[in-house]
């Protein structure tokens, strides 16, 4: 059969969405959104290396109002990514893969997510004397 | 009854040739992504990130440099193979090849950008 040609599986849009399978994709989603973030930690280091002048350049972009915007999704993507990461690894040594604990596990996640991102926030806003 | 032939058993590294190789480094990096970013927010939270010089010095501190080297460089490669799947998910042909080479080559380029500059600070050329 010519690869064009073969049957498809059901198209995602027939499905309703669950939490299985949004925080499936928001795994992936914020983990190529925290690979861009590289770009803004390499910038940060180049900026500190660059002595006072360039640091306070960095801060101030970085301060600004979309970049701390942008920021705070950063940080709400990488708690995120980190929590269900960890929930990965629970299921890679064989855990937790009853349907009514990986909708515990979910909630967990995001929640936790939040929370922990908003302490950070908070701390790292104090320090950076904004 | 498994439908694999003996040989595929004994040599167990499936049809890319090179068997769970990334699947396994992803988890092995992502314990350790676990453990220096706990370090450095850790440490984020207690520095005055507005002030250059205390950063910088903080930075500069042996401890510091070689974590702050391993986070950037596991970061880099943990990212890499990430990426890697999702491209090869979703692209396919000379696009993928293109997309797999710009990836990669960014990822090498950013990790060796960072550990520059943390090693100039390090060396306090500043």
């Amino acid at each position: 059969m010519a690869a064009g040609n073969r049957p498809l599986s059901p198209h995602l849009q027939v499905y309703r969405p669950q939490i299985s399978s949004v925080l499936s994709i928001m795994h992936r989603i914020s983990g190529v959104f925290l690979a861009l973030g590289i770009f803004v930690l390499a910038y940060w280091l180049n900026a500190l290396a660059g002595g006072a002048g360039a640091y306070a350049d960095a801060v101030a972009l970085l301060g600004s109002g979309p970049g701390k915007l942008a920021l705070f999704f950063w940080m709400l993507a990488f708690c995120y990514h980190l929590l269900n990461g960890i929930r990965h690894l629970a299921w890679d040594a064989g855990m937790g893969f009853e349907i009514q604990q990986v909708i515990r596990s979910g909630w967990v996640v995001l929640i936790g997510a939040a929370v922990l991102a908003g302490l950070l926030w908070a701390g790292l806003i104090t320090g950076a004397g904004a | 009854m498994s439908l694999r032939s003996p040989l595929a058993k004994a040599l167990g590294l499936g049809a890319a040739g090179d068997g769970p190789a990334h699947w396994w480094s992803q988890r092995v990096t992502a314990v350790a992504m676990v453990l220096l970013t706990a370090w450095f927010l850790l440490s984020a939270v207690s520095l005055e990130l507005g002030n250059q010089a205390a950063v910088a010095q903080w930075l500069a501190a042996p401890l510091n440099t070689v974590l702050m080297i391993l986070l950037t460089g596991t970061l880099c490669y943990h990212s890499a193979i990430g990426i890697q799947v999702v491209l090869e998910d979703y692209s396919r042909g000379w696009s993928r090849v293109i997309g797999l080479l710009i990836s990669q080559f960014l990822h090498i380029l950013l990790a060796a950008v960072a550990i520059v500059a943390i090693l100039r600070i390090a060396f306090g050329v500043r």
